[in-house]
């Protein structure tokens, strides 16, 4: 480390490892990864991490959005209790379809983590079976939200506008519960994707099977943002 | 198992987690089937959220069990949100003072 970070400027002499060192676009990715590692995981499991946070920055900004117009507002904010109510048996139910979503995508994340130790365990057919179980229960999670959009727009809301007071609702909940529904989605493919990976055998090799780990770890911070939409968007 | 070539925990462990995630998800859905009101709805409904949010990233994203570099790495940037927030409340309320003036 101390012979690559020599000034440059005692050019009589160049460091042996400066010497050596790449040009061009190599070098460019040699030298910004000279560094010393910080974190003590893999660089799959890092970049995961630091892709997680920033996605948080981006949740976290548009339900920041949604406070402060649902603050700001001097029309009545539509009662979410009763227009995500589901008809059941001529009762209304409050929140139904949305506690079903909820327990869907609990339930998703428990057999994610089931799989990630069935992969550790190296036991390859019932970690990809667990991942495939995760992502039809993230399907059925989409499946439902696309049912509650439809439901919602036939009763006339809008991101612009709707029949139960404030305008801004519409705007904040097609955005939020659809860049939501987005990530579900990617993460349904993500998951099959790495599964049919386990189940070819594409690790068996190394034997390493962090990439279930760290899908996990995308399917996880799904459902953790459910929770706070669900807290903050439908309960609040 | 060290942390570099991966977490490895007891499947009964994630069990019981699931389950307590199945039991706050319930007392946070009945803070609405019983209309509790006010600062009682918030509190219990913040309480519910941050303890889901906790046992997700403590148990099943593994983070209790991470070197705590990575943690405060991943952990503290967030906080910047709080910040955010309270600029927006204020924001808020001037605008929602603003409007009652003008516009009622």
């Amino acid at each position: 480390m101390n012979t690559s970070t020599a000034p440059v400027s005692q050019s009589h002499e160049a460091p042996v490892a400066l010497a050596a060192a790449p040009d061009g676009w190599r070098g460019l990715v040699s030298d910004w990864s000279s560094d010393r590692q910080a974190f003590q995981v893999s660089w799959g499991k890092a970049m995961m991490w630091f892709f997680l946070l920033s996605d948080t920055f981006i949740f976290g900004s548009f339900l920041t959005g949604y406070m402060t117009v649902r603050a700001s507002t001097t029309v009545a904010w539509p009662n979410p209790s009763e227009v995500f109510a589901l008809h059941v048996g001529g009762a209304n139910i409050p929140l139904l379809l949305i506690a079903i979503m909820t327990f869907v995508l609990i339930s998703s994340s428990g057999t994610m983590a089931m799989a990630v130790n069935c992969a550790y365990r190296r036991d390859r057919v019932n970690a990809a079976t667990l991942m495939i179980v995760t992502a039809t229960f993230g399907e059925l999670f989409v499946v439902m939200q696309a049912f509650e959009w439809s439901k919602l727009i036939l009763e006339g809301v809008r991101p612009w506008g709707n029949p139960m007071g404030a305008a801004q609702f519409g705007s904040a909940f097609f955005m939020i519960t659809g860049f939501h529904g987005l990530h579900v989605t990617g993460g349904v493919i993500y998951l099959l994707v790495i599964a049919r990976r386990v189940l070819r055998g594409d690790y068996e090799k190394s034997g390493n099977y962090q990439n279930v780990e760290i899908a996990g770890l995308y399917w996880h911070f799904v459902d953790l943002v459910w929770v706070f939409i669900f807290a903050l968007f439908y309960l609040w | 198992m060290s942390t570099s070539t991966g977490q490895q925990h007891p499947i009964s462990l994630y069990l019981k987690i699931w389950g307590l995630l199945f039991v706050l998800s319930t007392l946070s859905y009945l803070v609405d089937y019983f209309h509790f009101q006010s600062y009682l709805r918030w509190g219990l409904i913040l309480t519910f959220m941050l303890m889901k949010a906790g046992l997700i990233v403590a148990v099943f994203m593994h983070m209790a069990w991470e070197r705590l570099a990575l943690v405060c790495a991943i952990l503290l940037p967030p906080l910047c949100l709080l910040v955010l927030v309270g600029l927006m409340v204020l924001e808020a309320e001037h605008t929602f003072v603003t409007r009652m003036l003008f516009f009622h």
